[in-house]
């Protein structure tokens, strides 16, 4: 198989030249993980890169790769206004629980949104995502106004949860992303033939008598759910990045799903990882962006390279072809 | 805290007057990306700006707006060219391919504001939100006035996208709803989509540092999905797309000011607050639109079926008198006992369904009510007596026409008999060669 050895011929590239960039002793310890932050970090990121590919190859396949930037802005007011409520039931505000559970009950309004209105309205998808990204994210922009202004709203540094603060996750929200990563992980594995089977011909799943709109309900949940733990790692903007980039990119890879989710997750799992990393070794350089660039690199290598779709191999397929044509014709 | 806000002209006047500009120019090129169904492309665009305002800074060591416009422009059109080439050449699902390539270049753009962040003073998260409030407070000396740069920006945009919309008006119309078509005629479909998506760029840029890309990405968006859904006519939506933009911004920024002293707090970011305005209109359309409403369109079904079974029960109280004349010709004006009950088990409707046409029908004096039950007016035998008279033709013509066994006559006609006017049925008359009985035998009044 091609694409692990890919992988990790892109991984010790990447080392390499961290190794070349920062001194010898500062790279080791991060790599081999010695300091404990990093090692949260890393740990972290690297799960959330794993999950956010094995639920991005589906959204993909579904054709909903932009779904995940709809709620991934609708969860913004659900954030702010947790803040608020908190605030003023006398609870702390800032408790991370509160906020999350604020942030997946605006983005499951948001996914309800979208489905009523591609359902009942004659507009279409892209309008219906359109819409719920930036009405639910202005009212999320709207209700952060007023927790500035709030005596305690200023310090409460909710405008994170918009970028991202990779660099100071901490323990508690790495067992945060190893739990859901292992639930989500797990629904996926144990509703593998039934998503695959919704990606792939809806119409016939619907005919065979599976629940298709429950399952499309079910796949959108995981989404959510991923998405609001990616916020707390890198930002509601670039949690889209790691939905839709490795997915995109496995596709390139193989056209055998099950591959597709396990090469996805390894992109998105060695992004989360590399990102992390070169954050910790340079100094200015928002972990968040950098696990996005890197996972858009592999991006680009799998669209030149990918054996099964990629740029590169399919001209070679056709010189190919040609040429034994040509042969074929010769007497 | 909950002092009551002051109005200023100065202030709040140029706040609404740069918000509504912004709005007004996203609104008009929203159309045209709705009908596309590329409003993705304005969210794609708006982030994807950000390395193309940052790279300017970096080239040109100021927060100058001549560099930025170049700088976002070209990163906007380099949006839209990755996408249609990531689309094109790796054969990736263009919403993916938009995904992939927008999200790349924010963070990129984020990645260079960070590095540079000793040298610049750029915060991403005014790109973001903006900060329209500050507004009034960089002004320029327009001949005798001062008006804030934002407004005079936002000003030259609008006609801008104005003039260019006119011109091009016919052919963006075509393009839009059928590209094929237009290539045919020589008007190239991917000609009007970059102009449209520089524009785009060209607006989100202009409006970024005033107002903030959010409010433009929702002002793309959402007046002209409204408008979609209140009109058929492609002048007609933009010209509503435009209030409703210029609505919003207004609406918006006074329930800036005024909707968070309601619950104790001070005010709020006056974008945010259009968008949120934007997204009530957007509701409010999709509840109440004439035509596509939900509410309308339940309105319009629920009337059209109590018609249909207003004219059920004129029919069953017909033939009920049908079948007394035939069993008891001396006594033609009973009612026979019809009341609420079996009416509503003859029509097949629950009690308060057939209650409530009952009244109906005896309100416009088509029945009226006897000792035993109800029976029919002059007005209403007639019609009672047209509707069979339907039915009974229905069922001969699909014999005779089309051949149905005689077992399935009878439901196509019952559907058939409300929709059949005074001229079909003459027609039907004809065609079935003025039959005395029906199918089953029973007269055709």
């Amino acid at each position: 198989m091609n694409a692990p050895r890919f992988l990790l011929a892109a991984a010790c590239l990447l080392l390499a030249s961290t190794a070349h960039a920062a001194d010898t002793a500062a790279w080791a310890r991060v790599l081999f993980l010695h300091d404990h932050n990093t090692r949260v970090v890393v740990v972290g990121t690297s799960l959330l890169g794993l999950t956010a590919g094995v639920v991005g190859s589906f959204l993909l396949l579904r054709k909903r790769a932009l779904l995940g930037d709809a709620l991934a802005h609708a969860t913004l007011p659900g954030i702010a206004a947790a803040f608020l409520l908190g605030e003023a039931i006398g609870l702390q505000g800032k408790s991370l629980p509160l906020l999350l559970t604020g942030a997946a009950v605006t983005g499951a309004i948001g996914l309800g949104a979208v489905l009523v209105i591609r359902q009942l309205t004659r507009l279409k998808e892209d309008a219906a995502l359109g819409i719920v990204l930036s009405v639910f994210f202005g009212v999320g922009v709207a209700l952060l106004g007023i927790v500035q202004k709030t005596p305690t709203g200023h310090a409460a540094g909710l405008e994170s949860f918009i970028y991202g603060k990779t660099a100071s996750m901490l323990r508690s929200d790495a067992y945060l992303i190893a739990g859901a990563a292992a639930v989500i992980a797990g629904v996926c594995g144990l509703f593998r033939k039934e998503l695959a089977l919704l990606c792939f011909d809806a119409d016939f799943a619907a005919s065979q008598g599976w629940p298709v709109r429950a399952l499309d309900v079910l796949l959108m949940m995981l989404a959510i759910s991923l998405t609001v733990i990616g916020l707390q790692a890198v930002g509601l903007i670039l949690v889209i990045a790691l939905l839709v980039i490795p997915s995109a990119a496995a596709r390139f890879w193989t056209d055998r799903l099950g591959l597709m989710a396990a090469t996805a997750g390894g992109l998105g799992a060695a992004a989360g990882y590399l990102g992390a990393m070169v954050s910790a070794l340079w100094p200015k350089m928002p972990a968040g962006a950098v696990i996005v660039l890197t996972a858009a690199a592999f991006f680009m290598l799998s669209m030149l390279l990918g054996p099964a779709r990629g740029i590169l191999p399919r001209a070679f397929r056709r010189i190919a072809l040609a040429h034994a044509l040509t042969q074929a014709r010769r007497p | 805290m909950n002092t009551p806000f002051v109005w200023m002209w100065d202030l709040d006047g140029w706040i609404i007057a740069a918000g509504v500009l912004c709005a007004m120019s996203c609104a008009l090129l929203g159309n045209f990306l709705v009908l596309r169904r590329m409003s993705m492309m304005g969210d794609a665009i708006s982030h994807a700006v950000l390395p193309g305002i940052a790279a300017a800074f970096l080239l040109s060591h100021s927060r100058d707006s001549a560099w930025m416009f170049l700088g976002a422009a070209a990163v906007g059109v380099l949006t839209a060219v990755l996408t249609q080439g990531v689309h094109k050449l790796g054969r990736v699902d263009e919403s993916a391919a938009m995904g992939v390539v927008f999200t790349t270049l924010f963070a990129l753009g984020l990645v260079m504001i960070v590095r540079a962040a000793d040298t610049i003073d750029l915060d991403p998260s005014c790109v973001l939100y903006g900060s329209l409030e500050a507004t009034p407070g960089d002004l320029w000396l327009l001949g005798p006035w001062l008006v804030p740069r934002a407004v005079v920006i936002l000003a030259a945009v609008f006609l801008i996208n104005l003039t260019l919309v006119a011109v091009f008006f016919k052919e963006l119309r075509l393009t839009s709803f059928d590209p094929a078509l237009a290539d045919s005629l020589g008007i190239s479909a991917s000609a009007m989509q970059y102009l449209l998506m520089t524009l785009t760029a060209v607006t989100t840029v202009a409006s970024f540092e005033s107002v903030g890309s959010i409010i433009v990405i929702a002002m793309l968006i959402v007046p002209a999905a409204t408008a979609y859904l209140l009109t058929d006519r492609l002048g007609v939506m933009v010209t509503l797309s435009l209030v409703i933009a210029a609505l919003s911004s207004v609406f918006g920024h006074l329930s800036a000011i005024s909707v968070p002293r309601w619950f104790g707090y001070v005010d709020t970011s006056t974008t945010g607050m259009m968008a949120a305005v934007a997204g009530l209109f957007f509701g409010a359309a999709v509840i109440f639109s004439p035509r596509q409403g939900l509410v309308t369109r339940w309105l319009r079904r629920t009337r059209m079926s109590l018609r249909i079974v207003r004219q059920d029960v004129l029919g069953v109280l017909y033939r009920v008198r049908e079948l007394h004349e035939q069993t008891m010709p001396t006594n033609v004006s009973a009612s026979a006992g019809v009341d609420v009950g079996k009416i509503s088990r003859a029509v097949g409707i629950g009690r308060v369904t057939a209650a409530f046409c009952l009244w109906r029908l005896s309100k416009t004096g088509r029945i009226m009510p006897d000792p035993d039950g109800y029976q029919l007016t002059p007005t209403g035998l007639e019609e009672g007596r047209s509707l069979v008279r339907s039915h009974r033709l229905w069922e001969t013509y699909l014999r005779d026409h089309l051949a149905l066994p005689a077992d399935h006559l009878h439901s196509p006609a019952e559907k058939l008999e409300h929709f059949t006017g005074s001229r079909m049925q003459a027609r039907l008359d004809v065609e079935t060669q003025h039959p005395r009985v029906d199918p089953q035998g029973q007269q055709v009044p």
